[in-house]
């Protein structure tokens, strides 16, 4: 089952031609065909293409070439441009719409010799949390297919837990890596604001964006980061700082790190077995000698507020692109006013109408000051807590969901519980510090993953990596395979 | 800030989003939820706080002003809905 390997497993069986990327790529497009009707991860894939990647990397491999990712297949988030590929963030109103370039994240993955393919499903322009909002039809977590795979990446999060894929690429705004991640039981990184280039990323709220990975273990997390990291002249916001190889991170010694427990995250609506699995997670890391401190992070119950007007604000502007003029499925009206207004109430879905006019609020003449600086004033003290924080921790744990994955159409008629299931993980992209998930466990009827997040410093992914790894090779849970 | 009701109208309007009748009652009554609970902001005194519009440390990122290739004339038009001539063809704006 070559499609069960993780990238360092694929890797060393491919550099020893004991198998070819070819069968590897196979094995995936096999168990897409098998699965994924009832999963639908894929919102579409180009087989043929994949495996004339697959033999070129065969080749090179042949050649004696040597890359991090050579012959390994990535499937990447509908919000990501391919050059050649569809690009629809999940919405009917990109139409047809074909990508004109790369994003510079896949062209590094491209040159580290990865086999790039296939369309991954999302919430519509990545505004969700359950998958449910996309135009193309919900997403199924692979542990239960009655229940959402968590958002906006719920497609990047379910075809690798459903081992469609060797690993995947998502992006975080709000949590939109590590919650599906920590739903369907995988590794899911965001990296520090900053660490990769967002270029080629459809923008949803600029300030708050970031590109990651979707992996089986953190070892895969630390390569794929250390491929797609680095400054870029098309992104003024990706930061110079110099690129380490984070895989030498993973030494499995936390001894002496200090852990931050943040009281106001024990919350009322926490479920009783993510709770406990957390719990169990803190001793575990007093086992490996690491040492848990109580920490507060004071304007926690502030900070699902802050988000929904910041990135409401950022995702109306932002959104304007999307006119009918330059590219879109055109609705004709009689002049330029009509015409994008049709086009565009014809073609964004619900949730990202209602994110356009409350963002088109928060920034109209007369609420500015009252909205969009009040909340980015509160992001200031947001960040100041984690800063402070961080002055005596080397990392915080937390819950990275407040309950474990949630059924299908649970939540879609009520906006605000849908946002109030983002709690954990919306206050490390308004700090734009780093965050990972990774599996601390499972409910037990029905079997259900849980997830542990762990919050790092600001370019902090060293650190953050050492002490998630530390925890995976401590425990038995990120072995455990999906049964579909 | 100010509580209450969003002229949903008049803000898709703004937002250049036609919206159907059924669309702005539901808009209207879940924005007024989600506003209601925006409001807990104002608990904060911010008074003396700098906003934070980016929470990465770089200012004023430019570049050296010179030629470089761009996206080819006609990948920029792939994906235009109307195209003639090498442009986007648009309703007339001016009569």
């Amino acid at each position: 089952m070559l499609n069960q390997l993780t990238i360092s497993e694929l890797s060393a069986k491919l550099a020893q031609r004991e198998v070819s990327a070819r069968e590897a790529t196979q094995a995936c497009l096999d168990q897409i065909a098998r699965v994924d009707g009832k999963i639908h991860a894929f919102l579409s894939f180009n087989a043929a293409d994949a495996l004339a990647q697959a033999e070129k990397a065969d080749k090179a491999i042949a050649a004696g070439e040597n890359k991090p990712l050579l012959g390994v297949p990535i499937a990447v988030k509908d919000v990501l441009a391919v050059k050649n590929q569809p690009l629809n963030c999940a919405s009917k109103i990109l139409g047809n719409f074909i990508s004109p370039y790369d994003a510079t994240a896949i062209e590094k993955l491209q040159a580290a010799g990865a086999i790039v393919f296939g369309r991954l499903n999302m919430d519509e322009f990545a505004m969700g949390s359950s998958t449910e909002n996309s135009a193309f039809g919900a997403t199924k977590n692979p542990w239960d297919i009655t229940r959402i795979p968590g958002g906006s990446s719920g497609g990047s999060a379910a075809a690798v837990a459903a081992h469609e894929c060797i690993a995947s690429l998502g992006s975080d705004t709000g949590g939109s890596i590590r919650q599906p991640a920590a739903l369907c039981g995988c590794v899911g990184l965001k990296p520090t604001y900053g660490r990769i280039s967002r270029y080629g990323l459809v923008a949803f709220a600029s300030s708050l964006d970031q590109i990651g990975p979707f992996t089986k273990d953190v070892r895969d997390s630390a390569t794929l980061l250390g491929v797609m990291s680095g400054v870029d002249p098309r992104d003024s916001t990706s930061v110079p700082q110099p690129v380490p190889d984070y895989t030498k991170a993973l030494t499995g010694d936390i001894r002496g790190m200090k852990l931050g427990l943040p009281k106001e995250y024990m919350i009322g609506g926490l479920d009783a077995e993510v709770k406990s699995a957390v719990a169990a997670a803190v001793k575990k890391f007093q086992e490996l000698g690491a040492e848990i401190v109580e920490i507060s992070l004071p304007h926690t119950d502030y900070a699902v507020a802050t988000y929904y007007i910041i990135a409401t604000a950022e995702a109306s502007a932002n959104l304007a692109r999307f006119d009918g003029i330059r590219y879109c499925a055109r609705v004709d009206g009689a002049d330029p006013i009509e015409l994008y207004g049709q086009t565009r109430g014809a073609g964004f879905g619900p949730e990202v109408k209602r994110r356009i006019i409350l963002g088109t609020y928060v920034l109209s003449s007369g609420y500015h000051d009252a909205y969009y600086l009040h909340a980015q004033k509160v992001r200031t003290l947001i960040r100041n807590d984690f800063l402070k924080a961080f002055e005596t921790v080397d990392a915080i744990v937390t819950p990275t969901t407040p309950t474990a994955a949630f059924k299908i159409g649970e939540k879609s008629d009520d906006p605000l519980q849908m946002y109030l299931s983002d709690i954990f993980t919306i206050s490390c992209n308004l700090a734009g510090i780093c965050g990972v998930s990774v599996p601390c466990g499972f409910t037990k009827n029905p079997k259900l993953p849980i997830g542990l997040q762990l919050l790092g410093k600001p370019f902090g992914e060293e650190s953050l990596l050492r002490i998630a790894h530390a925890y995976e090779q401590a425990t038995p849970w990120h072995k455990e395979k999906a049964a579909i | 800030m100010a509580t209450g009701e969003i002229d949903v109208k008049y803000v898709a309007h703004l937002a250049r989003l036609a919206l159907t009748p059924d669309e702005e009652k539901k808009l209207s009554a879940q924005l007024g939820s989600i506003l209601g609970y925006i409001e807990k902001l104002r608990e904060l005194d911010v008074t003396d706080v700098e906003p934070t519009a980016h929470a990465v440390p770089l200012v004023n990122v430019t570049r050296a002003d010179e030629i470089r290739p761009s996206l080819p004339h006609d990948e920029a038009l792939r994906n235009a809905p109307r195209q003639s001539n090498g442009l986007f063809i648009v309703p007339k704006i001016v009569e």
